[in-house]
């Protein structure tokens, strides 16, 4: 029996997903963009696709791009974003638990001139709502901020950005990384405020590759903010380019096969609530995100003189389990989530993130169970 | 906290002993086109309607907005149930209405009882609210001529409702109280508007769009699609016709002087469209027209097209200017769809020096040369497919 419990880092794409990219490879495989009829019939399931994503996010189609994933969109947001404002004042307000995508881009504006301020999360992994208001001022062109934190599982105050904004009467557009809330909880960029939002397909069973920005409409913003790539007409001339078209339809299908966000919930928790029963019977294991966070996430200590890497290798080969440690685009590196959260070096050293989707089974967290008290009676602590 | 949509009416009230028929129209409409969000109650009350989500989860957002394009509102709000008792109302007012009495600088309270048997008057329930708001929020200031909140408390039989600021409704008659009509759609910036227009003052709408593949593409009927859709979340259900025009725009170009192919185009189209409306139920006609905006639309070449049916033609654009137009294209959200480059049946055959004051005799004379028109007109019509839009 295999267990995966790595859903944050990807997820396994769902039958829908892998029938939609097939049948656009062996049989709708024309270019979207030409105007007879094979052409046309790939737009149309482009169009379908696009219109699943933009439902899902209470937005219009017109306001949904396609990107290679989340790492572009977020790029494109970023710079994006700072590029439509920058007359208009000269701050980034951003936290230090974001994902690298963000945090870069951010460190890149910082070497242009921006002043980026990285809102610190407590030592539970949060940002308050005080530490937003007290940053975004009158010179803030851009808040940058993600819903849901893919390696602490902390959910981010994001209904208060738009709050703060309007508070300090600032001229800033508002930016969601929604790649690890998408599906999991309901996203609504109207009620949120939201100028730009990020998501990801390979993150809710879809395929890799492919991610999308929506771009609120009136917010003013033009592909000319956006020019990074250049080339066709095709998505607005925001990202030109031949469309993956097998990709965009594997995206709908799988935005399509979501189940519906509240049932979803009351079944992780339940899955979540016996893993930390489960696990919190072993001996020395220290859960690292409380019960306020997001259910499909769990980040706990093992105590044994093995690192994570070490650890997660170990589930892997002996037992067929896969978790990660920290952000799998880490590959390795310390995780700075952990380390702005205060975190000892001990601790930082040796946890491991548990992360949930709809298919996981309570047989899967037994596993898991099993496989840790064994790893910690081979490998305990002392054994430095 | 249960959140109910209130519905005030528009001209309704002007209508005497029609009131109640055009009320009944306008709560079907609404069942209508809120029924996939699941099931309301909707009950009249003097000069508003209650809309009551029976089930849990209903999405209220989407219903507002979906009830802010229904014809035959004038504004709704959203409120909240309470407990007919002041301090459950005072703290509702609180609660409720927390993030927009936060944002705001001023505000007023404003207060109705239709039960005289509640202990307070309106005045005394407007101080006493408003002194306790202003306990709560610092910051906010009385003003009682231009508050950016209205804080409403409506004290009723059974129980209260607190609500702020309306959302503007979107005017006009329901859809159904003032008969059908057949709009000709392309897939220009005109047409869609022309179709909302009417649709406003209640006309239930049927349209018909003229497609010559492979002269025209496939895109440009998704697109005239496209623009049905969008107009049919504030007219309702649009049983729309696609008609083949490909052998009669042949026709009139390999038979016909080519300085009249634009308006004996019109004219046909106009007469294929009044049979087609007749057939549909229909009294009149609806076409985005608009004098002097191109050359088949000077007053001349519209009076050519305009003696081509009996039917009484709707023109709502015919007194606009383009940016008039465009202003309300851009309010339904047609605007952007409309602007994409797909050729359409007008632009096909475009004579390179159009009449601009044709006579009648001459269009006729003209078209004439046509020996087989009532055959070519017959044909396209029974091949005409039809697609229900929603």
């Amino acid at each position: 029996m295999t267990a995966y419990l790595d859903n944050s880092a990807t997820t396994k794409p769902c039958e829908e997903c892998i029938n939609a990219v097939t049948n656009m490879l062996e049989s709708n495989w024309g270019n979207p963009s030409s105007l007879h009829n094979l052409g046309i019939n790939a737009m149309k399931e482009m169009i379908t696709a696009r219109g699943e994503i933009a439902r899902s996010l209470g937005v219009g189609r017109e306001e949904i791009v396609f990107t290679s994933g989340g790492t572009e969109a977020n790029n494109l947001a970023l710079f994006g974003a700072v590029k439509a404002r920058k007359r208009l004042g000269n701050r980034i307000v951003t936290t230090a638990i974001e994902h690298e995508s963000v945090l870069q881009s951010a460190q890149e504006l910082e070497k242009q001139g921006f002043d980026v301020i990285y809102l610190k999360p407590d030592k539970d992994g949060s940002i308050s709502k005080k530490q937003l208001f007290d940053a975004v001022n009158k010179d803030t062109i851009l808040v940058s901020m993600m819903y849901i934190n893919n390696e602490i599982g902390t959910v981010m105050p994001v209904e208060a950005m738009k709050r703060a904004v309007k508070k300090a009467e600032s001229p800033a557009l508002i930016h969601i990384d929604c790649v690890q809330a998408y599906g999991k909880v309901s996203i609504n960029a109207k009620k949120l405020g939201a100028d730009l939002i990020t998501v990801s397909a390979h993150k809710i069973h879809g395929p890799k590759g492919i991610g999308a920005l929506y771009i609120n409409k009136d917010a003013n913003l033009t592909n000319q903010n956006f020019a990074r790539t250049f080339g066709g007409e095709q998505e607005k001339k925001i990202r030109p380019g031949t469309e993956s078209a097998p990709l965009i339809a594997g995206f709908g299908a799988a935005v399509q096969a979501l189940s519906p966000i509240a049932e979803q919930k009351r079944y992780i928790k339940e899955l979540n609530g016996y893993a930390r029963e489960q696990l919190g019977k072993i001996n020395g294991i220290k859960f690292n995100n409380g019960e306020d966070t997001s259910p499909y996430i769990i980040n706990i200590y093992i105590p044994t003189f093995m690192r994570s890497q070490t650890i997660l290798q170990e589930l892997s080969s002996n037992y067929d389990i896969y978790v990660s440690n920290g952000s799998a685009c880490a590959k390795g590196k310390k995780s700075h989530v952990l380390t702005a959260m205060g975190l000892d070096n001990e601790t930082l050293d040796k946890s491991i993130r548990i992360s949930f989707c709809r298919y996981n089974t309570k047989e899967e967290i037994d596993l898991l169970a099993n496989a840790l008290k064994e790893l910690i009676e081979k490998h305990p602590l002392e054994k430095i | 906290m249960k959140e109910i949509i209130l519905i005030k009416n528009g001209e309704l009230t002007l209508k005497g002993l029609n009131r109640n028929t055009f009320e009944d129209i306008l709560i079907k409409n609404m069942k209508k086109r809120l029924n996939d969000l699941g099931k309301f109650e909707f009950t009249k009350s003097q000069s508003t309607i209650m809309v009551d989500p029976v089930d849990e989860d209903i999405d209220l957002d989407d219903a507002a907005d979906r009830l802010s394009k229904v014809f035959g509102i004038a504004a709704l709000s959203r409120a909240c149930v309470c407990e007919k008792e002041f301090d459950s109302i005072k703290k509702t007012a609180v609660e409720y209405l927390e993030e927009q009495l936060e944002d705001a600088k001023t505000f007023k309270v404003e207060a109705k009882r239709s039960d005289k048997k509640f202990p307070m008057k309106s005045p005394e329930i407007c101080r006493e609210t408003g002194g306790y708001i202003l306990s709560k929020f610092h910051h906010l200031k009385v003003d009682v001529h231009n508050p950016d909140i209205i804080v409403t408390v409506e004290v009723r039989d059974k129980y209260a409702f607190v609500r702020g600021n309306n959302i503007k409704g979107a005017g006009g008659m329901p859809t159904g109280t003032s008969g059908r009509a057949g709009i000709l759609i392309s897939g220009g910036i005109d047409s869609p508007v022309a179709a909302y227009m009417m649709a406003k003052r209640g006309i239930e709408l049927c349209a018909i769009h003229f497609a010559s593949p492979p002269y025209t593409s496939e895109l440009a009927e998704m697109k005239v699609m496209e623009l049905l859709k969008r107009v049919a979340k504030y007219s309702g259900t649009i049983t729309t016709y696609v008609v083949p025009f490909t052998k009669i725009q042949e026709a009139i170009r390999d038979l016909c002087p080519e300085e009249y192919f634009t308006i004996i185009m019109r004219r046909i189209m106009m007469m294929i469209a009044e049979k087609m409306a007749v057939k549909q139920n229909c009294s009149a006609l609806i076409t985005g027209e608009s004098v002097g905006q191109v050359a088949s639309q000077t007053m001349y070449a519209l009076a050519c097209t305009d003696c081509a049916v009996n039917m009484p033609v709707f023109r709502p654009c015919i007194g606009m200017d383009k940016e008039e137009i465009i202003s309300i294209s851009r309010k339904i959200d047609t605007f952007e769809t409309s602007i994409q480059p797909y050729e359409d049946c007008c632009t096909v055959f475009t004579p390179k020096h159009p009449k601009t004051r044709p006579h009648l005799d001459d269009v006729l004379a003209a078209e004439n040369k046509i020996d087989n028109l009532d055959e070519l007109m017959a044909d396209a019509i029974n091949n005409a497919k039809k697609v229900i839009i929603r």
